[in-house]
Parts: structure tokens; C-alpha cells; sequence
């Protein structure tokens, strides 16, 4: 029954996040407002963490799976996808990389300095 | 024949469930025995399906309504990131301007290559709104995608896409950029690919897994800020 509760917990979370993605007027969703929400809650002491681990690591060992409806979607947006392959596939490849690539490249760089400073 | 089994189809409620788990563990068994990163699990189990649903020709809507409950859990899974980040939360207060400079870099790269993109290329203000926000979490990227008046589905779609090239090339870019250090590994992941790209992160260890998923809110926020600056700027 722990586990029950412990899922019980996190539905709870993400209800407050989607009274808060309908109430302020925003453009972010549900699932951003309960994440920093459950970080909240956790960080003030509201949720012990052992009230929320087993079920939470369960859902996020398991995030892969439930992508794939989504990605099963794409199938039936193919002509407007093919409408603008070229552009779309140079996005998703190598614009993708290049994000990569300057997000990780920056955070090292700034923490590499930051290490030196300490010294 | 087809339409026994379309029929049989409409009334059972487990089928789009039993076939996203069954095609994922074919995907996954795929590639621990290949040992390819290509063989993406999502990539080659969402092909499996697709043509599944294309031999016995059933619409993806009904696979849509059947798989419901694993779309269902997305939310409350997105959620539950917060608990390995809570986990990390002295790693993150020590590192956190390098983090938000980090992600910062990323987002800004993102919209600046995609108006250039556009630009180039020429395509429709529609269409390149809809590219907008590819690398953030599909919730935050239809949002945006519909508020510039872009196409949310078709925008729903390249995040995916993007999610899934992201995990694929994700070990490739951190060994060619020379990107060693765990954080600033799955800052890079997460800011580039979202959740697809975190169960990637995650795979390479804690830390990155973490700091992916905490790249997926601050970078998914920052995105819906500052979509609308870079939109202007497509003429």
C-alpha cells in the first residue's frame, strides 16, 4: 500500500501544478509547475523524501517507455512534416548538437574558472 | 479479417498499452544485442508500432486512445525528476551560476540557429515558430508553438524527433566537444533534449540524470520568455 500513497503523493503535486498552469497566466505547464513545486515541498520539509522515492524513481526509470505514443504520432503529421523536411531534419540533428554542445561547453568552462579561483 | 481484428481492436482497452511496453522491450532487447546507440528503444519501437499499425491498418487515433494511460503518467513522471535533483541539491547551490549560464548559452544557440535557419531557408513565419521551441519538453513547445501561431501537433512532433536525436548523438557530442564533467554533461543533454534526452543522461549516471532533468524546467522556461524576442526577429 506504501507505494500507493507514495504515487498518491506525486498526483497530489501535479494537481497544484495544473491549478497553477490555469490560474497564472503564463505560457508554462502543468508538469514545470509541479516539478519546482515537489523541489519545494521536499527543500521546506513539506514531503520527506521517503514519502515520494519509491514511486517517483519508479516513474522516472520508466520516462523512456512513455514516450513512445508520441513518438508513434509523428506518422500521422507526415505531410506537414515532409512539407518542410530539410529545414526540420537540420533542426533535429545538427542545431541539436550545436545546443548540446554550447549548453555543456559553457556550464564546464564556467565551472573550470571557477574551480581555479578557489585554488 | 481486418475488420474482426479491427473490431476486436475498438473493444479491448489493453492493446495500446501491451504493444507500447511489448515494442520498447523489443527495441531495448534490439540494442543491448547490437550494443548500437542508434537503436534507440523509442526509435525502433516506435517504428515497430507504426508499422504494425500500417499492416493491419488501424488509425493512429485508436493506438492514441488504447496507449492513453502511458501518455497519462508523462506529468506525474515529469514531476518526479524533482526527487534525483532534491537528491543533488548541494551539487546544484555549489554550481548554480555555472548551470544557469550553461543553460542559458543553449537556449540562446537553440533560437538564434533556428531565425537563421528560417532565414536561409525561407520558410513561413509558421513554420519556423513551430521549430522555435524543439528542444524543450513537448508540453512547454506546443504551448509556445500555438502562442506564436505555429502548429502545435507538427511542433509536438519535432520535439520528439529532436528528443530522440539528442539521446542518439548525446555520448558522440560530450566525446567530441570534449565535454567531461558530469554536470556539465547533462546541463548539455537536458538543454538540448529535454526528458527524451534525460532517460539518456540518466543511463550515463546520477549526476547527469539530475541535472538533465533540471535543465528540462529551467530551460523550458527560459524558452517560453524569450521565443517571442527571437520571433521578431524572422521578419
Amino acid at each position: 500500500m506504501n507505494w500507493v500513497f507514495q504515487f498518491g503523493r506525486i498526483l497530489g503535486v501535479c494537481f497544484l501544478g495544473e491549478v497553477l498552469a490555469a490560474v497564472l497566466p503564463l505560457p508554462v505547464p502543468a508538469s514545470v509547475y509541479g516539478l519546482v513545486l515537489m523541489l519545494a515541498a521536499l527543500k521546506w520539509g513539506l514531503i520527506r523524501l521517503e514519502q515520494v522515492q519509491d514511486a517517483g524513481r519508479f516513474l522516472v526509470s520508466i520516462l523512456p517507455v512513455l514516450f513512445l505514443p508520441a513518438a508513434v504520432g509523428v506518422m500521422d503529421l507526415w505531410d506537414e512534416l515532409k512539407a518542410m523536411l530539410l529545414p526540420c531534419a537540420i533542426a533535429v540533428s545538427i542545431v541539436t548538437a550545436l545546443v548540446m554542445g554550447a549548453a555543456g561547453l559553457a556550464t564546464q568552462w564556467v565551472r573550470r574558472r571557477g574551480g581555479r579561483e578557489h585554488e | 479479417m481486418s475488420e474482426l481484428f479491427a473490431g476486436l481492436l475498438s473493444r479491448s482497452s489493453a492493446w495500446g498499452v501491451a504493444l507500447t511496453i511489448a515494442a520498447f522491450g523489443v527495441g531495448a532487447l534490439f540494442q543491448r544485442r547490437t550494443g548500437k546507440a542508434w537503436c534507440n528503444p523509442i526509435l525502433i519501437g516506435s517504428i515497430l508500432v507504426m508499422a504494425l499499425l500500417a499492416l493491419t491498418g488501424t488509425p493512429y487515433p485508436e493506438f492514441k486512445v488504447s496507449s492513453g494511460p502511458v501518455s497519462w503518467l508523462l506529468l506525474p513522471a515529469t514531476v518526479s525528476l524533482a526527487i534525483p535533483l532534491y537528491e543533488k541539491w548541494d551539487l546544484l547551490k555549489k554550481n548554480v551560476a555555472a548551470i544557469l549560464i550553461g543553460i542559458s548559452a543553449g537556449v540562446a544557440v537553440n533560437l538564434g540557429c533556428i531565425v537563421l535557419l528560417a532565414r536561409v531557408m525561407g520558410l513561413d513565419r509558421a513554420q519556423a515558430v513551430t521549430l522555435l521551441p524543439k528542444s524543450v519538453t513537448t508540453a512547454i513547445g506546443m504551448d509556445v508553438a500555438e502562442a506564436l501561431g505555429g502548429m502545435p501537433s507538427l511542433a509536438g512532433a519535432v520535439i520528439v524527433l529532436t528528443g530522440i536525436g539528442g539521446s542518439l548523438m548525446a555520448q558522440w557530442v560530450c566525446d567530441v566537444m570534449h565535454i567531461r564533467d558530469p554536470i556539465a554533461r547533462g546541463i548539455g543533454i537536458g538543454t538540448a533534449s529535454h526528458a527524451i534526452g534525460t532517460a539518456k543522461a540518466l543511463e550515463m549516471g546520477e549526476v547527469e540524470g539530475a541535472m538533465s532533468g533540471l535543465a528540462i524546467a529551467v530551460a523550458g522556461v527560459l524558452t517560453a520568455v524569450l521565443a517571442p524576442v527571437f520571433a521578431n526577429l524572422l521578419g
